[in-house]
């Protein structure tokens, strides 16, 4: 099975930490990726209200430079790319007017796809393929009893789920628990992070924001885990705001799901981005 | 290639059907074209041919022109091919003489272009033309009809259809699953709108039932074949083991205070499990037949063999028999009669409603019992906590009306959420709050229900919830479950924060509802309902003759319609049973002995059984009665032994020649 790897812009900028913990956790699983060469934007932007045909084109292009490398699946960690990854797929497969003009479109840049390619994300990858097993061998720093609030996000497996339950996810729960952890039950686990509305209705996503992060924390939760570089970055950034917004101190490390795999894995700080978190993740490994 | 035959005088007559015909295709024009097709002695068109007058013109035309042929084209045959044959054959012709052509819903109805759909009307017509001049006078056979009676589920439905039935005479056997009968309707408190107790107008049905002479009642046991045909279905009923002698129980309850176990330790069906029972036990107090049961998942002697069986010691009638083996019978029925319910939707599949996860989210079954005075509680609206609530959510549609679970209106979750709302403020005085997303009151004294229910302080909120969850976001929500909805008439958010939340769950085809379609050879709708013969003209009839439903198998329905709905199953198998004799379509197929070579093919084929196999002989042959035409083995056979009626070869050929060849 080769897998080819789709990073996105967000793991080479701002989620930069989930790349470097995302492919040290891969590494010390022995799970070879290589990353697909020459991609582009994975056309989770506005594009798709003006031209239905373009937005999805570029995201094909994703799938056929995937399928030209030889890959038999692609692993795409950010929720977003993973959606529209899939989102692609599913059109183009059941839609043979969208399929023949995307495949004209791709042939001007002399490509071809047969859409065949497997899309997973990292959770089903590492749950369902590699197994909770190897993950729990792989533990050498359990992390005895931490509270653990996961978050999966609202389109991570939602309105298609290919590998989880739509409505009570399970995948990162039964990770943290092989980590040794203890994970919280909580009704927030897919609510929406409110997406861009933390730049374009600021009050609205702040609130979203404090309600997802408050609960957690009124349940317990010492660190909330995400499988997103969005969600990750809006639960994140905007703490002190919050706080002072509704005058009430909710800081609360929010990491990503692969660093405290990392951490558990005894993986060094540094090659999981810890170093580069807002919030006080780095007390965690202490 | 139609026959050559100068006797043949064909009548031809086309239906405008209002506008339903005459809209899309020129009936004028079809009616001239129809007139210079060979021996076409008359060709009409008129408004409505199923009426009087329609028929009175073909029976005029017959004996005026002597007219020994006689094609309608109309809708389908459906709807009027025997009100066709009946007119031909008032005129003293024979009714296979008739054929019928369906302009409507093969044409008219399915077409826009008047000019095409005119073409092909023409094209069936004439086919049809070509195909009648190769019919032939065919008897129909009639079969005597055992008045006896099988009535499968003993709910509301198989209760009434079997006490009206027994009370004109005829022998009832009625099955039911169940250790009891009464179905759902005697686990509810009141009956909406009136308020009735439950109870008090259906235990007495159901000890009328069990002491009815002409009534055999088999609780506690299923159907596991049916053989036959219409008036005569021999019907094989297996009786599982109660560990009990039915006829030796008197029901005085000794052996459950004698049994092992001093408290009841078990999940009570009966109470939708917020009470507890023994292993031996009964569903209620007002239970019919009035006998115990064992459960042997659960008593001490079936899992270990180790009980002194203290229940079987106290029992002074010898009425236990731990060897009880499930007892096989056989009984020939005339006709049967299904009305074996539904089942409640399980909101474990709307996970978002928190059934089962927060213990005060309930079923509305579950409410029913918990404020029925003979309840697990006595009636006291209390949380599983013991707590009173202080305010109570009822969510509607749960599990209806939703793409995700089941599309359709379950059709009485409103009016019950409505009597519920009624009965939880009364017994507790709580606030309560309706969320609904259309109210559906259309019964009689229904919309009157809900307007006394907007005089009681219940409030309405109109929005379909999302979700129910004890997410706390102030100080005065916290202990509470929220309840997320969209209010659509303010156009807001909001989150109610409730004690006791109550899932108005929906129905759905029974469990074993497909089980029972194919023991009973009979069609289910695409949700998985029972399917009648026609909504409208035959709603308890089946597609198998002599087989009828009732009640809610049919789909979702309340007590009155249910009633009245087992009331005309049970006029209907009367009036088959009256007749004495019931009339079998002619139109089976035969064997031609000296062409059969005995290979057997069309005995698997056959999806009815109709065909055996003669060793001596070594050749197959049809029971006619239970034939159903439906041309399987005609096709299968490879020595072409197999014929049938009104399907004949040149029958066919012709009708294809004429379709092609103008
Ligand atoms: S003790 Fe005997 S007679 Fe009495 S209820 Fe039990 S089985 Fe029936
Ligand atoms: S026509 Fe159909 S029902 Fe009749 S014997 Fe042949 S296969 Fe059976």
């Amino acid at each position: 099975m080769k897998y080819v790897y789709f990073p996105g812009c967000s793991l080479k900028s701002s989620g930069m930490q989930y790349e470097k913990s995302l492919l040290s956790v891969f590494k010390k699983l022995n799970v070879t990726v290589e990353e697909i060469e020459d991609w582009n934007c994975c056309g989770a932007t506005n594009y798709m209200s003006i031209n239905e045909t373009y937005a999805i084109g570029i995201t094909a292009r994703n799938l056929a430079l995937a399928e030209k490398q030889g890959g038999d699946e692609i692993i795409a960690p950010c929720a977003a790319c993973y959606m529209g990854l899939l989102k692609t797929q599913n059109y183009v497969s059941s839609d043979p007017e969208i399929r023949q003009n995307v495949c004209k479109e791709l042939t001007k840049t002399g490509l071809s796809c047969q859409f065949k390619i497997k899309i997973r994300h990292p959770l089903d990858l590492l749950v369902n393929i590699i197994g909770i097993d190897a993950i729990k061998n792989a533990v050498t720093n359990p992390l005895k009893g931490l509270k653990v609030a996961n978050y999966y996000g609202c389109q991570l497996i939602r309105p298609i789920s290919t590998f989880d339950d739509v409505y009570n996810p399970q995948t990162m729960d039964k990770i943290a628990k092989a980590l040794g952890a203890q994970t919280i039950d909580w009704p927030l686990k897919t609510r929406c992070c409110s997406g861009s509305m933390t730049s374009t209705m600021p009050d609205i996503g702040a609130r979203m924001n404090f309600e997802i992060l408050k609960d957690a924390k009124s349940r317990g939760a010492e660190v909330v885990l995400t499988a997103c570089p969005l969600c990750q970055f809006n639960l994140e950034c905007f703490q002190g705001k919050i706080s002072r917004q509704f005058r009430e101190n909710i800081k609360m490390p929010v990491m990503y799901f692969t660093q405290l795999m990392g951490i558990a894995f005894g993986i060094k700080e540094k090659e999981l981005g810890l170093h580069q978190m807002l919030s006080p993740a780095l007390e965690l490994s202490l | 290639m139609i026959k050559k035959n100068d006797e043949i005088k064909i009548g031809f007559y086309i239906c405008h059907c209002g506008h339903n015909i005459a809209g899309t295709v020129d009936v004028v024009a079809v009616t001239e074209y129809a007139a210079r097709l060979p021996y076409v002695t008359v060709s009409r068109d008129y408004k409505y041919m199923c009426s009087d007058p329609g028929q009175e013109l073909i029976q005029k035309d017959i004996k005026e022109f002597n007219l020994n042929r006689i094609v309608v084209a109309s809708c389908s045959p459906l709807l009027h091919e025997n009100t066709f044959r009946t007119a031909t054959a008032k005129a003293g012709l024979n009714q296979f003489y008739m054929q019928m052509v369906n302009i409507r819903e093969n044409d008219s109805w399915v077409h826009t272009d008047k000019d095409m759909a005119t073409l092909k009307a023409k094209d069936l017509v004439r086919a049809a033309i070509h195909r009648v001049a190769y019919h032939k006078a065919l008897e129909k056979k009639s079969v005597p009809v055992n008045p006896d009676v099988m009535i499968l589920g003993g709910g509301i439905s198989g209760i009434t259809a079997a006490l009206t039935l027994a009370n004109a005479g005829k022998k009832v056997y009625l099955v039911e699953k169940e250790p009891t009968i009464g179905g759902y309707m005697a686990k509810f408190d009141k009956t909406f709108p009136t308020l009735d107790c439950a109870a008090c107008i259906l235990t007495p049905k159901m000890s009328a039932v069990k002491n009815h002479p002409n009534i055999t009642l088999w609780s506690y046991s299923e159907v596991s074949n049916v053989e036959g045909y219409v008036g005569n279905y021999k019907v094989t009923v297996t009786r599982k083991p109660r560990y009990i002698i039915e006829d030796q129980c008197v029901g005085c309850l000794a052996c459950i205070d004698a049994c092992i176990f001093k408290e009841a330790k078990f999940k009570d069906e009966f109470n939708e499990g917020l009470s507890k029972r023994k292993p031996v036990y009964i569903p209620f107090p007002q239970a019919t037949p009035l006998v115990v049961l064992i459960d042997p998942a659960t008593c001490i002697h079936f899992k270990t063999g180790k009980c002194p069986q203290s229940c079987a010691k106290a029992c002074d009638r010898n009425a236990f028999d731990f060897n009880q083996k499930p007892e096989v019978k056989e009984v020939e029925v005339g006709t049967i009669i299904l009305s074996t319910g539904f089942q409640p939707f399980d909101p474990h599949k709307a996970p978002y409603y928190g059934y089962g996860k927060y213990p005060n989210v309930y079923t509305s079954l579950e409410i029913e019992r918990l404020v029925n005075a003979s309840g697990p509680t006595d009636g006291h609206v209390v949380t599983r906590d013991g707590k009173e609530p202080k305010s109570i959510g009822i969510i509607h549609c749960v599990g209806s009306r939703d793409e995700k679970t089941n599309k359709w209106c379950s059709r009485v979750c409103c009016m019950y959420s409505l009597k519920l709302a009624h009965l939880l403020k009364e017994h507790s005085g709580a606030e309560i709050y309706n969320f609904y997303i259309d109210m559906r009151t259309p019964g009689k004294g229904y919309e009157e229900f809900y307007d006394k229910l907007l005089n009681e302080d219940v409030h309405f909120i109109r929005g379909r919830v999302a979700e129910v969850s004890d997410w706390a976001i102030s100080k005065d929500e916290e202990g509470k479950l929220l309840i997320r909805v969209e209010d659509t008439m303010i156009g807001v958010v909001r989150r109610i924060p409730v004690d006791m939340v109550v899932l108005a769950v929906g129905l759905e085809p029974g469990k074993d509802a497909q089980d029972i379609r194919r023991i009973f050879n009979i069609s289910c709708s695409n949700e998985g309902f029972f399917l009648e013969r026609h909504p409208k003209l035959a709603p308890v009839h089946t597609f198998t003759d002599g087989i009828f439903i009732a009640g809610a198998c049919q789909g979702p329905k309340d007590i009155p319609d249910s009633v009245a709905q087992a009331g005309a199953a049970a006029a209907e198998a009367l009036a088959l049973i009256d007749a004495g004799h019931v009339e079998l379509e002619p139109n089976t197929a035969y064997i031609i002995e000296e062409r059969c070579c005995g290979c057997q093919v069309c005995i698997n084929m056959c999806p009815y059984k109709a065909i055996t196999f003669n060793a001596e002989k070594s050749k197959s042959s049809i029971n006619e009665a239970l034939c159903k035409g439906c041309g399987t083995c005609v096709a299968s056979c490879g020595s072409g032994a197999i014929f049938q009626n009104l399907f004949d070869d040149e029958e066919i050929l012709s009708e294809i020649h004429g379709v092609l060849v103008e």
